[in-house]
């Protein structure tokens, strides 16, 4: 099995001692919410992990950063509970008023799959979610205990 | 960067100043302090000690890094009336711990077996990730193994009342409420009972390689070239889930606009929410200890099918990350206080009424896990530890490298090799988590060891080496 790095550009890790530490871009912050589970997905899985199966999620908070943390838990709630591997986000509703999120997402039944690694918990160390006004985009930073 | 003065060898002294109620102590040797400086940890010890009710100092131990909130290898203890409790400070791996078995082999017994033994403990024993449990349990189950820990589980007929016996705690706390644990957290943990997760737990199989102190040893019951087995795990998704939902309820109520850091969230001890967060927290050592006593009960199962005669008793069993009401001398008083260890293991001396009869005469067996396939430690707890750091020593060596870091610069395949060489053979669930816990991504267990042998807060009894190992 090869040990790979992120294909994609749309999220980066960054150093931590003892974690994950990650930050995730996007155009919209649907877009940005959408591309901190790719990371995500990437501690877990190494595999293309097929889109078969879909679940409606829906997730509130207090305010963007805990929507984010609510939105990434749940990610990792369908994977323990119901062996649901996220694949990606098929679409993806914020509030961002009344911090709400809707979500259809795609994945497959874990067994299927061989996992490359355990995210224990989001955490909210060094998270923020914000708008960089210059670079017209929205960027989300977590920290996960694995 | 915070400045810090040094006290005298291996204490040094992060000064009160702003907000802080007390000053932070880190007990490190030079070289293992200049690894500490490299990230957060000096500001986290410092931000710690702003709490409210804080007593005597935020220390931080040889093994310390960064961690949420808290560093890893921090203890601090709070004032049961003006004082907090925290989830950051005890951590999302509630209980993460570590139990040692002691068997009546010798390394000669088992060299040609190793195979043998890590196939079958690694098929046995559900590790890595996605891997579920076969010790299905209903939820009515799950709340009295909940509520009564790894004595549930040795009611149910797998094990000895020796076992929890030998157990911090007796495998069980007795604040234990399952009515403060959410249908989320027990939805998470019932599949996981006797699973030992992924990350840095393990199971290993070792030998002792060798003995400092021949008394403690022997009341220990250890001697040399011995065959003991270390497991290594924690909460499961129960425990972050309980830690998770608390933190949640915690900002809720009380808010974190005034926090330096959100993970610091905590709930005065003697409020509702902080009741209900050490209940619920009570619930997820318990998980822990339950699940360590389902492993062992595999453990012996698959060991006796290799080796009939084998005889396998529990020696000890410590927690890690916890926070506990224990008492202890405050300004010359004795007080009741909320200790928190995160990445920290309680180290009594001898005569404390917590630990077991057999042992209370020389003191607590403290168990220091190495990093995979380097040495481990037993340690026994002193009355210096009460004086320095509320009877808490280090927890094991300490990450210095990050995990991206380790699977960039280490291959999995090359580790397994590398330790196979040196007689050590290892099965994980994948490369990267062999990668990822690189031995050389963590600190020097012997230094860290030795800083809290030569300050006293616990003392050497036996080195470990690892003859084969399970990785989660």
């Amino acid at each position: 099995m090869r040990q790979k790095t992120p294909k994609i550009k749309n999220f980066k890790f960054l150093s931590h001692t003892a974690d994950v530490k990650f930050q995730a871009f996007g155009k919209s912050l649907e877009e940005a919410f959408d591309n901190s589970t790719l990371a995500l997905t990437n501690i877990i899985c190494d595999d293309q992990i097929k889109g078969l199966k879909r679940i409606d999620i829906k997730v509130n908070g207090n305010d963007l950063e805990s929507l984010l943390y609510n939105f990434l838990e749940e990610v990792i709630y369908v994977l323990e509970t119901k062996g649901f591997l996220l694949d990606k986000v098929k679409k993806i509703k914020i509030n961002k008023e009344k911090f709400r999120l809707e979500a259809e997402l795609a994945g497959d039944k874990v067994k299927n799959y061989e996992l490359s690694g355990h995210v224990k918990a989001i955490t909210y160390n060094d998270m923020f979610v914000k708008h960089d006004k210059k670079k017209k985009q929205w960027i989300c930073q977590v920290v996960v205990d694995v | 960067m915070p400045e810090l003065k040094k006290i005298s060898k291996n204490t040094y002294e992060l000064p009160k100043t702003g907000n802080m109620n007390v000053p932070g102590i880190v007990y490190a040797s030079e070289k293992l302090l200049n690894a500490i400086k490299k990230d957060k940890t000096l500001e986290q010890v410092k931000n710690v000690a702003m709490l409210p009710g804080i007593l005597k100092a935020s220390i931080a131990l040889s093994d310390a890094h960064q961690g949420y909130g808290f560093p890893i290898g921090g203890v601090a203890a709070f004032d049961m009336d003006k004082g907090i409790i925290s989830p950051g400070g005890v951590g999302y791996d509630i209980n993460c711990s570590v139990r040692i078995l002691k068997t009546n082999l010798k390394k000669q017994d088992i060299l040609k077996k190793q195979k043998e033994i890590v196939e079958a403990l690694y098929r046995k024993i559900p590790s890595g990730v996605g891997r579920g449990s076969t010790f299905q349990i209903s939820y009515k189950e799950l709340d009295e193994l909940l509520k009564s820990g790894a004595q549930y589980i040795v009611k149910k007929g797998f094990g000895f009342k020796e076992d929890y016996l030998h157990t911090e705690e007796e495998g069980c706390m007795k604040n234990a409420n399952p009515d403060k644990v959410s249908e989320r957290a027990k939805k998470r943990g019932i599949g996981q009972v006797g699973t030992l997760g992924a990350g840095n737990h393990f199971l290993e199989v070792q030998f002792v390689d060798d003995i400092f102190d021949k008394e403690i040893a022997k009341a220990f019951g250890l001697e040399k070239e011995q065959v003991v087995i270390m497991i290594h795990c924690g909460s499961r998704g129960l425990g972050h889930q309980v830690a998770s939902d608390y933190i949640k309820l915690m900002e809720q109520e009380y808010g974190f606009k005034d926090l330096p850091d959100r993970e610091l969230i905590n709930a005065p001890i003697e409020s509702k929410l902080g009741k209900d967060y050490y209940e619920a927290m009570c619930c997820a050592v318990n998980f822990a200890f339950a699940n360590k006593q389902v492993i062992t009960h595999w453990v012996r199962e698959e060991m006796q099918k290799l080796f009939p005669k084998i005889k396998i008793d529990v020696l000890y069993d410590i927690c890690h990350n916890i926070a506990k009401f224990e008492e202890h001398v405050v300004n010359g008083k004795k007080q009741i206080v909320c200790v928190h260890r995160k990445g920290a293991t309680r180290s009594f001396g001898a005569g404390r009424k917590e630990i077991p009869d057999v042992y209370r005469q020389v003191g607590q067996p403290v168990l220091i896990p190495g990093s995979m396939g380097t040495a481990s430690y037993i340690l026994v707890g002193t009355e210096k530890a009460e004086e320095l750091t509320f009877s808490s020593t280090v927890h094991g060596a300490g990450r210095v490298k990050s995990r991206a870091d380790s699977i960039r610069s280490f291959r999995g395949e090359e580790i397994k090799k590398s330790l196979s060489k040196i007689g050590i053979e290892v099965k994980a669930g994948s490369w990267k988590s062999l990668a990822e816990e690189a031995p050389e991504a963590y600190k020097d267990i012997d230094e860290v060891v030795e800083v809290v042998d030569e300050l006293g807060i616990s003392k050497k009894v036996a080195r470990l080496k690892p003859l084969v190992v399970v990785k989660g």
